[in-house]
């Protein structure tokens, strides 16, 4: 695919070219956008999934095969959060991610979880 | 840990818990997040015209005026199967679209302040007032700043008596702990009723 050349935001950031030919396009999944700490778990895609699954979702599977969060696949995979976000809804929709419940936001309102990271972060 | 995901066993899934930092550019958040935590990288979204402007919908990103942006990003592990995830944001208002997903079911928020540039941090406070997100101020102490103590950075700020201001040197590991120490404490105050004590 011929690109003509974009702007740089910065060095750091860098062109944004490659990363939406992934998703076509697409920058939102339909339905929650998924919590960044989210975690997510992949299920193993069958003969039948691998037809329709791009090399970025078998990758992404592949990772995902333990639970991990959104940002550290995101990190891993060395891809925009919206790209991975994307990507998992896709997923998501066909039955071959799941999302871990309880949502972090409990956790984040459990006093004795929030007691335990006190007593972690005391003890560094 | 409720959930039994497909194959695996529940205690296999740590539980991962999220605290944002705000702070103008320059404030400390990078060394903050570098201090206390393990860095990772991370990039997210961004729109040029998006950036000008004090949205927070991104429905309508085109793709060929958007470029993505490195984030901060840290995690502290610890023994007992808990993830504490660190963002780091810009602070002024026209980066609050980036917020959204961050503030939402976050622990609380700190908002890193340097007394030099102490106006970075309205966006930062007006956003977490409106949105009922607990969180610290924590003042960010420099070589050669002018150093004031919390109550006139409490009047300067405008600011509940009821949130905690912390001094802090961030380049040092212990102040940076203790920074995410206040943060915890006060989320617990607030939102669990529940005694911290410190």
């Amino acid at each position: 695919m011929h690109e003509p050349r974009r702007r740089w935001f910065d060095d750091a950031a860098g062109p944004f070219v490659r990363p939406y030919a992934v998703t076509r396009g697409r920058t939102r999944s339909p339905g929650e956008p998924l919590d960044l700490i989210a975690t997510v778990v992949g299920a193993a895609p069958s003969m039948a999934d691998r037809m329709w699954l791009e090399p970025e979702h078998l990758r992404l599977l592949a990772r995902c095969r333990q639970p991990i969060t959104v940002a550290d696949l995101a990190s891993d995979m060395e891809l925009p959060l919206g790209v991975v976000r994307v990507l998992l809804g896709d997923l998501r929709d066909r039955g071959l991610v799941r999302v871990s419940s309880p949502a972090p936001s409990e956790y984040a309102r459990d006093e004795a979880v929030l007691r335990m990271v006190l007593d972690e972060l005391n003890s560094l | 840990m409720s959930s039994t995901l497909f194959d695996r066993a529940p205690d296999a899934q740590p539980v991962a818990l999220k605290i944002l930092i705000a702070g103008g550019f320059g404030a400390g958040k990078t060394t903050l997040v570098g201090t206390a935590s393990e860095i990772r990288p991370l990039r997210t979204e961004s729109s040029f015209s998006a950036a000008g402007r004090a949205v927070d919908d991104t429905t309508g990103m085109d793709s060929k005026e958007s470029t993505t942006v490195a984030m901060d990003f840290g995690r502290i592990t610890f023994q007992s199967n808990i993830v504490l995830y660190l963002f780091g944001t810009p602070g002024q208002k026209r980066f609050w679209f980036m917020w959204e997903g961050l503030a939402r079911g976050a622990v609380g928020a700190i908002v890193l302040a340097d007394t030099r540039r102490l106006t970075d941090c309205f966006g930062a406070i007006d956003y977490f007032e409106q949105r009922g997100t607990p969180f610290v101020v924590a003042v960010n102490c420099f070589d050669g700043a002018p150093t004031y103590g919390p109550a006139r950075i409490r009047v300067a700020l405008d600011l509940d008596p009821g949130v905690p201001i912390v001094m802090c040197d961030v380049r040092r590991r212990e102040s940076a702990i203790q920074v995410l120490i206040a943060i915890v404490e006060h989320s617990m105050r607030v939102k669990t009723g529940g005694f911290a004590t410190g």
